[in-house]
C-alpha cells in the first residue's frame, strides 16, 4: 500500500499519463468534430427539417442531454460488442458517443445563435425571393457563427474535460493508464491522478482564457 | 470641495452653506455637477482630496460636525463605514430613477429601513409607513409591487421612503424628469406639501422652474462644477445678472 | 430480448435509486453553499478575499470532474494518510467541489447584475452592507439564479452516475452488475436505468420551474412561459 508523495514514481508514471494525455487529444479532435457538425445540423433540422422528423429529433437529443454519458458510453458499447460488430475499437464507439453527447448542448447553442437573428432578416431574405440554400448560407449561418462560436467553443472544453469517462470501456486515456500502472506496481494512485489534474488544468485554461476573449471581442463587433 | 473623474474634473472648488431648514434650488446646463454634489452629500460619491494635503477644504460639515471626513488625532480624515453609517442617518435622498426595491411590496419599501435601520417595531413602523403612503396619495397602494405602479406613484413612494426615516436634510435629484409629463404634476404636489408642512432641509435638482420659485428661498445655478450665480428666486428669473443664467433660463422656458 | 427477467428485477432498483438521489442531493447542497460562498468572494472588491476564491474555483472548474472523482476517492486518502469508510463521501466532495465552482459563476453574475441604483438606495437609507445583501441584493439576484442553477443540477445529477466507478452502489452500478447476469439482458438494465435518470432529470427540472415562477412573483413578474423543453440554461461561458 501506497503512503504519500513519490518523486520516483512520478517519473516511472509520467510516459504512460502522457500517452493517456494525447488519446484525450486525439479523442477530443474526433468526437469535437462531431459536435460541431452534427449540433449544427440537429439545430437546423429541429428548425426547417421536414416535419415528420422535428419532433422526434428534438426528443431525442433531449433525452441525450438529460442523462448520463457514463451509461450512454456503456449501452452503446455492449450494443456494439454483443449485437453490432466486436471489431469496432472503443476510440471508434466512445468518440461517438462523446461527440454526439456534446452534439445535445452544441446544437442548444446554434439554436440560441439562430433564434437571436433578428426577424427582419428573414423578412429581407423572403422579400428578396431568395432561395433556401442562399438564405441560410449567406445570411442565417455566418450571422449564427459568429453569435455561438464562444458557446460552442465552451462546450468543446467542456466534453475535453470529459473524455477520461471512456476509460469505462477501455478506451487507454489518463485514467486508464493510471489504473494500468497501479494494476502493476501496486503504486501511483497520487502522482497518476495529480498528474492527470494538472495536464487538464494546464491545457483547459488557458483554452478558456482565450475563449473567455473570444467571447468579449464578439460582442463588441457589430456583425 | 473638489471632484474628480479620473481626468475629468468635475466639482472646482466648490464652497457653498445651506441653512437648516433652508430650500435651495439646484439648476444648470447637463453635466454641470448638480448630480454629484447631491451624491457627494448621500456619501455616495467621495471628495477627490486635495494635493496638498495640508490644504483647507474639501470637507462637507453638516451641523457643525465633518462629515465626509472624521477626526483622527486631530486631523480630518476620510471617514470610514462606520462614521457615515452615524452621519448619513441625518440625510435622505429620492433618486431620480425612484429605486423602489422591486424585491418589496409598497408598504415594506417604506418599512424595510425604519425596522432595520432605525430599529423601530414593526407596528410602528407600518403605522408611519401608513401615514406617509397616505400624505402621498397612495394609501390604496400598499399591497402592491412597484413594477405594478406608475412611473409617478414609485417616485412618490420613494418620497414616503424617504421621509419615514426623518432625515433633517433632503436630497432631491431631478424626481420629475424621468417622469411622463402628466404625472410630474403630483409629484410636485406632494414635494410642495412637504415644504409646507415639515421645516427639512432640501436641495432640490430640478428643471421645474415654476416649483423652484415656489418652494425655494435660494436658487443656485451651476455651469461646469462652479456657481455661476445665485440669489432669491424672485431675483434670479426675473433678472438674471450673468450670461450663461440668462441663456440658460431662455432655453428651459422655451420648452 | 427477456423483458421477463428485467422486470422481475426492478424492485432490486429501489436501493440503489436512493443512493443516486442521495449522492445528488448531498453534492447538490454542498456545491449550493460552495456557490454562494465562492460567488460572494469572488465578486468581493477585496483582493485579498477574491483571490483565494479565483484560484479555488479555477482550479476546480480548470480541471476534470472525473479525474478529481478519482482523486478523492483514491489519492486524498493515501495523501492525508486517512481512510474513507464510506467512498460516497469522496464522491459527494468532488461532485459538490466541482459543480460549486461552476455554479459559482453564476451567483457572483447574477448579484452583478443587480443594478447599481438599487445599492445606492439601500446606502442612502442606511442600511449595513449585510442588512444591503440580504434585504436587497440576494432577494432580487435569486430569481435570475434559479435557471442556470438548474442546470447544473441536472449536469451533476448525470455526473453522480461517475460514483459506480469508484464503488458506489447506485442504479448505474447495479445495471452493470445484473446485466452480467445468467438470463439477463445488459442492454435492456442500461436502457431501464436511462430512464430513471431522464425522469429524475425532468423532475429537478419541473421543481425548478415552479420555483422559478414563484421567485419572479415575489418580484412581482410574471415568469415568460417557456417552451417545454429541457435546454440547458448555462450561458455562454458558464461551462469553460
Ligand atoms: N461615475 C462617473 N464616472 C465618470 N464621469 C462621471 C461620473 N458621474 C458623473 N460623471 C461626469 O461628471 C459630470 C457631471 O455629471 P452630473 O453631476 O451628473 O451632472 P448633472 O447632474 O448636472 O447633469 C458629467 O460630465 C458626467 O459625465
Ligand atoms: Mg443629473
Amino acid at each position: 500500500m501506497q503512503t504519500g508523495w513519490s518523486n520516483e514514481t512520478l517519473r516511472e508514471i509520467f510516459p504512460a499519463i502522457w500517452d493517456g494525455f494525447i488519446v484525450v487529444l486525439q479523442v477530443t479532435l474526433v468526437a469535437g468534430i462531431i459536435a460541431i457538425v452534427v449540433g449544427l445540423l440537429v439545430a437546423i433540422g429541429e428548425r426547417n427539417g421536414p416535419a415528420w422528423l422535428r419532433r422526434p429529433l428534438s426528443l431525442v437529443f433531449q433525452f441525450i442531454r438529460n442523462t448520463p454519458l457514463l451509461v450512454q458510453v456503456l449501452i452503446v458499447w455492449t450494443a456494439t460488442s454483443l449485437y453490432i460488430n466486436p471489431d469496432w475499437s472503443a476510440f471508434a464507439v466512445g468518440s461517438t458517443v462523446l461527440g454526439l453527447h456534446y452534439a445535445s448542448y452544441t446544437s442548444e447553442s446554434y439554436r440560441a445563435g439562430i433564434d437571436a437573428i433578428p426577424k427582419g432578416q428573414w423578412e429581407a431574405a423572403t422579400a428578396l425571393n431568395l432561395p433556401s440554400h442562399r438564405v441560410w448560407g449567406a445570411i442565417v449561418l455566418p450571422q449564427m457563427a459568429r453569435r455561438s462560436a464562444a458557446a460552442v467553443g465552451n462546450w468543446i472544453i467542456a466534453m475535453f474535460k470529459e473524455v477520461p469517462t471512456l476509460f469505462i470501456i477501455g478506451v487507454m486515456e489518463m485514467i486508464a493508464e493510471a489504473r494500468a500502472f497501479q494494476g502493476q506496481h501496486y503504486t501511483g494512485a497520487v502522482e497518476g491522478y495529480t498528474l492527470a489534474g494538472l495536464l487538464f488544468l494546464a491545457a483547459s485554461y488557458p483554452v478558456a482564457v482565450a475563449m473567455r476573449r473570444l467571447e468579449n471581442r464578439l460582442a463588441k463587433s457589430n456583425f | 470641495m473638489d471632484k474628480s473623474f479620473g481626468d475629468l474634473k468635475v466639482l472646482d472648488e466648490l464652497s457653498f452653506r445651506v441653512d437648516p431648514g433652508e430650500r435651495v434650488t439646484l439648476i444648470g446646463p447637463s453635466g454641470s455637477g448638480k448630480t454629484t454634489i447631491l451624491r457627494l452629500l448621500m456619501t455616495l460619491e467621495t471628495v477627490t482630496p486635495k494635493a496638498d494635503p495640508e490644504a483647507d477644504g474639501g470637507v462637507v460639515w453638516v451641523e457643525g460636525r465633518p462629515y465626509s471626513h472624521m477626526e483622527k488625532k486631530g486631523r480630518l480624515v476620510p471617514a470610514n463605514e462606520k462614521w457615515l453609517r452615524q452621519r448619513r442617518s441625518r440625510v435622505g435622498m429620492v433618486f431620480q430613477q425612484f429605486n423602489l426595491f422591486p424585491n418589496m411590496k409598497v408598504l415594506r419599501n417604506v418599512t424595510e429601513a425604519q425596522v432595520h435601520v432605525a430599529g423601530r417595531s414593526k407596528e410602528e413602523a407600518e403605522a408611519k409607513a401608513l401615514s406617509l403612503l397616505d400624505l402621498v396619495g397612495l394609501a390604496d397602494k400598499t399591497g402592491e409591487y412597484p413594477s405594478r405602479l406608475s412611473g409617478g406613484q414609485q417616485q412618490r413612494v420613494a418620497i414616503a421612503r424617504a421621509l419615514a426615516m426623518d432625515p433633517d436634510i433632503l436630497l432631491l435629484d431631478e424626481v420629475t424628469s424621468a417622469l411622463d409629463p402628466e404625472l410630474v404634476a403630483d409629484v410636485l404636489a406632494v414635494l410642495r406639501d412637504v415644504a409646507a408642512t415639515t421645516s427639512i432641509t432640501m436641495l432640490c435638482v430640478t428643471h421645474e422652474m415654476g416649483f423652484a420659485r415656489d418652494v425655494s428661498d435660494r436658487v443656485m445655478m451651476f455651469d461646469s462644477g462652479r456657481i455661476v450665480e445665485q440669489g432669491p428666486p424672485e431675483a434670479m428669473f426675473s433678472e438674471p445678472q450673468e450670461a450663461r443664467t440668462q441663456d440658460f433660463l431662455r432655453a428651459v422656458l422655451a420648452e | 430480448m427477456d423483458f421477463q427477467a428485467v422486470i422481475e428485477s426492478l424492485p432490486r432498483y429501489g436501493e440503489p435509486l436512493l443512493v443516486t438521489v442521495g449522492v445528488t442531493v448531498a453534492s447538490a447542497a454542498l456545491a449550493l453553499v460552495l456557490a454562494f460562498g465562492l460567488g460572494l468572494m469572488t465578486g468581493s472588491r477585496h483582493l485579498a478575499v477574491r483571490t483565494p476564491a479565483r484560484v479555488f474555483v479555477e482550479f476546480f472548474r480548470g480541471s476534470s470532474v472525473v479525474v478529481q472523482l478519482f482523486w478523492f476517492a483514491f489519492a486524498m486518502p493515501v495523501v492525508l494518510g486517512i481512510q474513507f469508510d464510506y467512498l460516497i463521501v469522496a464522491g459527494i466532495i468532488a461532485l459538490g467541489f466541482n459543480y460549486g465552482a461552476y455554479s459559482s459563476e453564476v451567483v457572483r453574475g447574477a448579484i452583478a447584475a443587480v443594478p447599481k441604483g438599487q445599492l445606492e438606495a439601500a446606502t442612502a437609507l442606511n442600511l449595513t452592507p449585510l442588512q444591503k445583501l440580504r434585504l436587497v441584493v440576494l432577494p432580487q439576484a435569486w430569481p435570475e439564479m434559479i435557471p442556470s442553477l438548474c442546470a447544473f443540477a441536472i449536469m451533476l445529477l448525470k455526473a453522480s452516475a461517475l460514483v459506480s466507478v469508484i464503488g458506489v452502489l447506485d442504479i448505474t452500478w447495479l445495471a452493470g452488475l445484473l446485466g452480467k447476469q445468467p438470463g439477463q439482458d445488459r442492454l435492456l438494465h442500461y436502457a431501464v436505468v436511462l430512464v430513471i435518470y431522464f425522469v429524475l432529470a425532468w423532475l429537478i427540472w419541473t421543481g425548478m420551474r415552479a420555483l422559478e415562477r414563484r421567485a419572479k412573483r415575489g418580484l412581482g413578474i410574471e415568469a415568460k412561459v417557456q417552451k417545454g423543453r429541457l435546454a440547458p440554461a448555462v450561458a455562454a461561458g458558464g461551462v469553460d
